[in-house]
């Protein structure tokens, strides 16, 4: 296997990777949340600017996967 | 990627002013900067006890701003010592998203012979998709933090925050055999913690750099490939994106300021996780 085979390979394995385990906890924060506004009807102006800003966070792991596979 | 032919990761340069380079992304931020000058100035020519027009929409900004603050801060005096940093940040990072998104913005361009190849050089890119841009916000906004914090505590307090020395010995002379380890503990959590300073860097940056380059780089493939009525949810997830990245950027640099602000308390090691955030846990 050469340099530029790994690299390919580094590539797709980074993305992949680096996408599922972000994609689970957006999800799990989501389900959270949905959880919190069906047991609370009102909570939902309460809860959508954390909602939000903790799925960015989240999100922000998968953007550095994305910035390797960019970068090699 | 040779069919379509993706953004480059650097922004190319259009031309030069004697050594410094002026890139494509450079003029989106430049406009960007006119568009809030103009603003300030049309809002500041007539100014009026009743406000109406423009000025009512840019004081009700300014309210739902101050209250979001209020809530991590805690304080509104705090809030207005630091609305200058964040709100400026705010403003200018959803401004610059928002204007790449314009038509027009990396399709008017020139073409460039590079290396035996004639290649297409866009005239404007989105101004946040050139890391230099997110790394002098994320670096400037840092160093502003802790100026604030050492204004607002001390220098040699703040710097106790990070070496703690002081802990260190108060722990040394008790001579309780866990309070010593607990010492060592902290000094070393201390030292960490300068580290994560770089760290908060870096995230800062990356964070708002890769959301826009690869909003960008998705709406130009999605264009090259479907030229209609597809990109149109696409082109809205990019506003949305770019307005939810302008909110973390800011709120993040507003968390950080509130953080070093903070008065010490004595002997409050215990007591500071619970402590840190009691806003936050008064907003629920």
């Amino acid at each position: 296997m050469d340099a530029a085979t790994a690299t390919i390979l580094a590539k797709g394995y980074t993305i992949a990777i680096g996408g599922m385990l972000p994609a689970y906890a957006i999800g799990k924060i989501g389900a959270k949340a949905m959880e919190s506004i069906g047991r609370n009807p009102e909570s939902v102006n309460v809860l959508f600017t954390p909602m939000i800003l903790g799925m960015a966070f989240a999100e922000a792991i998968a953007i550095y996967a994305l910035i390797i596979t960019f970068i090699l | 990627m040779s069919i379509i032919s993706t953004p480059p990761l650097a922004a190319e340069t259009i031309f030069s002013i004697g050594h410094l380079p002026i890139t494509n992304t450079y003029l989106n931020s430049l406009a960007a900067v006119i568009v809030i000058l103009v603003a300030g100035f049309f809002i500041r020519r007539k100014i009026k006890d009743v406000p109406t027009g423009f000025q009512n929409f840019a004081e009700g900004l300014l309210e739902i701003m101050m209250e979001y603050m209020d809530r991590v801060t805690g304080d509104r005096k705090k809030t207005i010592k630091v609305l200058p940093l964040v709100g400026s940040l705010f403003i200018f990072i959803m401004l610059c998203n928002w204007m790449g998104i314009l038509p027009g913005i990396g399709s008017i361009g020139i073409y460039h012979i590079v290396g035996g190849t004639s290649e297409f050089i866009p005239m404007f890119r989105s101004a946040n998709a050139d890391l230099n841009l997110t790394l002098a916000m994320a670096v400037s906004s840092l160093v502003v933090v802790h100026i604030m914090g050492i204004a607002a505590i001390g220098f040699f307090r703040y710097a106790g925050k990070y070496i703690k020395v002081a802990d260190l010995w108060k722990a040394v002379k008790s001579m309780n055999p866990t309070k010593i380890m607990v010492g060592f503990v902290e000094f070393g959590v201390g030292l960490l913690e300068v580290v994560q300073e770089v760290t908060k860097i870096i995230s800062l940056s990356l964070r708002l750099f890769g959301n826009i380059f690869a909003g960008e780089v998705l709406l130009t493939v999605l264009s090259s490939i479907v030229a209609y009525i597809a990109p149109l949810p696409f082109i809205g997830l990019e506003l949305l994106v770019g307005a939810v990245q302008a909110l973390i950027f800011s709120m993040l640099v507003l968390v950080y300021a509130s953080v070093a602000t903070m008065p010490l308390e004595e002997h409050g090691h215990e007591d500071a996780p619970q402590n840190e955030h009691p806003e936050a846990l008064k907003s629920a």
